[in-house]
C-alpha cells in the first residue's frame, strides 16, 4: 500500500520535473469523473465505455501522445464529485476533465477544474447558464444543450399538425426547464402542463388526469427508471391508443427499450444521433461498441465516444504542446474529427451547433427493438436559445 | 372533471391503500400486541419484494414467485423475532428504534450484498394490457389484480382477527399484554406467529407493487413512515383502523396529487400552481393526519381506552 503510494508520488514527481523541463508533454491525462454507482449508474457507464473505446481504439493514445484515464464514481453526489475534480487537478494535474452525467453534479464540481486552468469537456451535462452568461473559455460542451431536443421534439410536434399537448416533468429545475424548451418551438395549445415528485414511480393519479384532459400528444421528461416507470403505466391504461406519447431521446433509448420492450414499439423520440446513422464513423463506432461490450451503445456511449475524439483531435493538431491553455482551447474549437453524429461545429459560447432527427423505435432484425432515425433532421444547424448571453466572441 | 376521472381516481386511491394497509396491518399488530416500535417493517417489505424478485425469475412463474416469496419473508420474519427482536420487548421504547433503525442498515446492506441494488420484476404479459370497465374508462388489469387480492387479504385478515382462535389471543394481546399472559396464552409463541405473519403480508405488497414501483434497496423507508401515519390515525392495533386508515390516506395521497394542482390553478398564476401544488401534494398526509389527532388523539378507532 504505502509502497504503492511512494511508487505513485515518485512518478507523479518525475512527471512533474518533466513537464517543467520538457517543451512537449509525453502522456496525456485525463480526469473522468462519472456516475458509476447507483440507480443511474447505467448513463455514466456508457459514457465511460464509450470514452473508453475510443482510446483503445486509438492504440491506448490520444494524438500521438499515450493517454492515461483516471475514472473515479461520484456516487451521484455533489460535494462527491467536487472532491474528486480537486484529487485529479491538483494531485493528479490532469490535462482534461471530463464525464459527469448530471447538470446539479457538474455545475458544484466544475470551479475545481475551470478556476485552476483545466479545461472540462462535458460529454453530457450541457446546462443552460454556461451556454448563456457564466460561458467560460474552458467550458466545451461536446454532446447537446439542455433545451435541445425539447425544442425539436416541439417543432416535430408542429411538423405531424398536433393542436393540444399535455406536460409532464419531475418538480426540479432541468424538469422546468426541458418543458420550456418545448413550448420554445411548439406552436399549438399547451393545454396541461403536471409536475410531479423527483424520483416517483407510481403515476396512477397523473395517467388518470391525462386520460381526462385528452391531449393529442403527451410529451414526457422523466430521465431514468422515472421513465421506464411512466411509460410502461401509460401503455398499461390503454392511453397508447387515442394519445400519442413524445419522448426526448434518452427517454427511448436501449437503456430503456430493454426493460420496456414492446411497448415502445413505434414511438417517437427526439435526438442528436441514432445507431443507424450511416456515416462511417458511426458505422465504425457501434460495431466496435457492439464487439466489445455486447449491446447496442446509447446516446451516452456515442457522447463519450465523441469527447474521447475530440481530444484526440486537439492533442493531434497541438503537436504535443499541452501546457499552453490558450493554445489547447484553440485546437479543441478548431478540431477537425468524424464524429458519429455527422457535421457539427462550436457556436462561440462552444456549445454545438449541429442537426437534431426523429427517431422511431422499431424491430431490430434479431427479435429486439432499435431506434431508427428519420433521413431528415427536424432542426438543421441548431444552436441554442442562450449564446446572445455569453460574452466570448 | 367527469364521473370517469373521479371513479379512476378512486380506483387508483383504493389501490394504493390496499396495499399500504398490507403494510400498516402488520405494523399496528406489532405495535399493538408487542408493544414494540418496528422500524424494519420496511425493511421486510423490501426483503420481501427481493425474494419474489429472486423466485419470479428463478421458477418463471410470477404466481410462483410471489408465494415462495412471501412464505420465505414469513420464515425470514420468525427467525428475526426468535434471534433478534425478542430480546427488545422488555427495552423503552427509544432502545427499540435505536436497534431496528440499525436493523434497516444492515438488512439494506444484506440484501444489496446478496442480491444487488436492484432487481427486475415485470407483471405477467397477459396483465400488461388495460381492461374496459366501463364505456371510456380503460383500467390496467394488472391494478385490477392488486385491488382483488387487497381486498381478499383484507377479509381473510378480518375473519382471522375475529373468528378465530387465534384472532382472539391476539386481540386479547392488543387490549392487555399482561393480563392475557396470565390467564396462560403463550405470548411468546403468539408473538412469533403475528411477527411472521405482518412480514409475509410485507411481502404480499411488496412483490405486487415492485412491478408497478422498482425493487431496490432504500425502498421501503418512504412507504414506512406512510404506514405509521396510517396506525396512528387508524389507532395502534386496530386492524379495522388500519385498513380505514389506509384506504383515507391512499385517497387523500392520490387526490392530493391531481385536484390540488388544479385548484391551484383555479385562483394562482401557472408558475406558482405548478410550484405550489406538489408541495402540497405531498404534505396532505401529514395535515390529514394532524387534523384527526387534533379531533381522536387516540385514532379513529382506540384499541385501548
Amino acid at each position: 500500500m504505502i509502497e504503492a503510494l511512494l511508487r505513485k508520488t515518485t512518478i507523479a514527481f518525475v512527471a512533474t520535473l518533466l513537464s517543467a523541463t520538457a517543451p512537449a508533454a509525453d502522456k496525456v491525462k485525463v480526469g473522468f469523473v462519472s456516475t458509476l454507482s447507483g440507480p443511474s449508474s447505467a448513463l455514466g457507464i456508457d459514457i465511460r465505455d464509450g470514452f473508453l473505446l475510443a482510446v483503445k481504439l486509438n492504440g491506448g493514445k490520444l494524438g500521438s501522445l499515450p493517454v492515461e484515464v483516471l475514472v473515479s464514481d461520484d456516487q451521484f453526489k455533489p460535494d462527491v464529485a467536487r472532491q474528486l475534480f480537486e484529487k485529479n487537478v491538483k494531485r493528479d494535474k490532469v490535462d482534461f476533465m471530463t464525464g459527469v452525467v448530471f447538470s446539479n453534479i457538474m455545475l458544484a464540481a466544475l470551479p475545481e477544474a475551470l478556476d485552476n486552468k483545466v479545461i472540462y469537456i462535458s460529454a453530457n451535462a450541457a446546462p443552460s447558464p454556461m451556454a448563456g452568461k457564466d460561458c467560460n473559455p474552458l467550458f466545451f460542451a461536446v454532446s447537446w444543450p439542455n433545451d435541445a431536443y425539447h425544442e425539436a421534439a416541439g417543432q416535430f410536434a408542429n411538423q405531424r399538425g398536433f393542436k393540444s399537448v399535455y406536460l409532464l416533468a419531475p418538480n426540479y429545475q432541468a424538469g422546468k426547464d426541458s418543458l420550456a424548451g418545448f413550448k420554445r418551438t411548439f406552436k399549438g395549445e399547451v393545454i396541461g402542463e403536471n409536475y410531479t415528485k423527483l424520483g416517483q414511480l407510481d403515476y396512477a393519479a397523473e395517467l388518470a388526469e391525462i386520460r381526462a384532459a385528452r391531449p393529442q400528444v403527451l410529451y414526457i421528461f422523466l430521465p431514468g427508471g422515472m421513465g421506464i416507470n411512466f411509460i410502461k403505466q401509460f401503455v398499461g391504461a390503454g392511453l397508447g391508443k387515442d394519445i400519442t406519447l413524445l419522448l426526448p431521446g434518452f427517454s427511448a433509448d436501449q437503456d430503456v427499450i430493454n426493460p420496456v420492450g414492446t411497448p415502445m414499439a413505434g414511438l417517437f423520440n427526439t435526438a442528436h444521433w441514432s445507431p443507424d446513422f450511416a456515416n462511417a464513423a458511426n458505422q465504425k463506432f457501434v460495431a466496435e461498441f457492439q464487439k466489445e461490450y455486447k449491446r447496442v451503445p446509447t446516446l451516452y456511449a456515442s457522447q463519450g465516444y465523441d469527447a474521447a475524439q475530440l481530444m484526440n483531435a486537439a492533442v493531434r493538431d497541438l503537436k504535443g504542446k499541452l501546457d499552453d491553455v490558450e493554445a489547447t482551447r484553440k485546437a479543441l474549437k478548431n478540431a477537425k474529427f468524424e464524429s458519429v453524429r455527422g457535421a457539427f461545429r462550436f457556436n462561440t459560447n462552444q456549445y454545438p451547433i449541429q442537426n437534431y432527427y426523429v427517431r422511431t423505435v422499431g424491430a431490430d432484425g434479431k427479435g429486439g427493438l432499435i431506434n431508427k432515425s428519420f433521413n431528415e433532421p427536424i432542426l438543421k444547424d441548431h444552436g441554442d436559445a442562450y449564446v446572445q448571453l455569453c460574452p466570448m466572441k | 372533471m367527469t364521473g370517469i376521472f373521479v371513479l379512476e381516481q378512486a380506483l387508483n386511491g383504493l389501490q394504493f391503500g390496499l396495499m399500504l394497509f398490507l403494510l400498516a396491518s402488520g405494523l399496528t399488530l406489532i405495535f399493538g400486541v408487542m408493544d414494540m416500535i418496528n422500524l424494519a417493517h420496511g425493511s421486510l417489505y423490501m426483503v420481501g419484494a427481493f425474494l419474489c424478485a429472486w423466485l419470479t425469475s428463478a421458477t418463471g412463474s410470477f404466481v410462483f414467485g410471489v408465494l415462495g416469496g412471501v412464505v420465505l419473508t414469513a420464515l425470514f420474519g420468525a427467525v428475526l423475532e426468535v434471534s433478534l427482536l425478542r430480546s427488545l420487548y422488555a427495552r423503552d421504547h427509544l432502545s427499540q428504534v435505536l436497534a431496528t433503525f440499525a436493523l434497516i442498515l444492515i438488512l439494506n446492506d444484506g440484501v444489496k450484498m446478496v442480491f444487488g441494488a436492484d432487481l427486475p420484476l415485470a407483471a405477467p404479459a397477459a396483465l400488461d394490457g388495460p381492461v374496459e370497465l366501463l364505456p371510456g374508462l380503460m383500467y390496467p388489469a394488472y391494478r385490477l389484480v392488486i385491488l382483488a387480492v387487497g381486498f381478499g387479504l383484507a377479509l381473510l385478515l378480518y375473519v382471522l382477527v375475529q373468528k378465530t382462535r387465534v384472532g382472539a389471543l391476539v386481540r386479547a394481546g392488543a387490549s392487555n399484554r399482561e393480563m392475557s399472559g396470565a390467564m396462560g396464552v403463550d405470548v411468546a409463541r403468539l408473538f412469533t406467529v403475528v411477527f411472521a405473519i405482518g412480514a409475509a403480508l410485507c411481502a404480499v405488497a411488496g412483490g405486487l407493487l415492485g412491478p408497478l414501483l422498482a425493487v431496490q434497496v432504500g425502498m421501503g423507508e418512504n412507504i414506512l413512515i406512510l404506514a405509521f401515519v396510517i396506525i396512528v390515525i387508524g389507532g395502534i392495533g386496530s386492524i379495522r383502523g388500519a385498513l380505514i386508515g389506509a384506504i383515507l390516506v391512499g385517497a387523500v395521497d392520490t387526490l392530493g396529487r391531481t385536484l390540488l394542482q388544479q385548484l391551484f390553478r383555479e385562483f394562482l398564476p401557472p408558475q406558482w400552481a405548478s410550484a405550489a401544488g406538489p408541495a402540497f401534494a405531498s404534505i396532505a398526509v401529514y395535515v390529514f393526519m394532524a387534523v384527526v389527532l387534533v379531533l381522536k388523539p387516540q385514532g379513529l378507532f382506540p384499541v385501548r381506552s
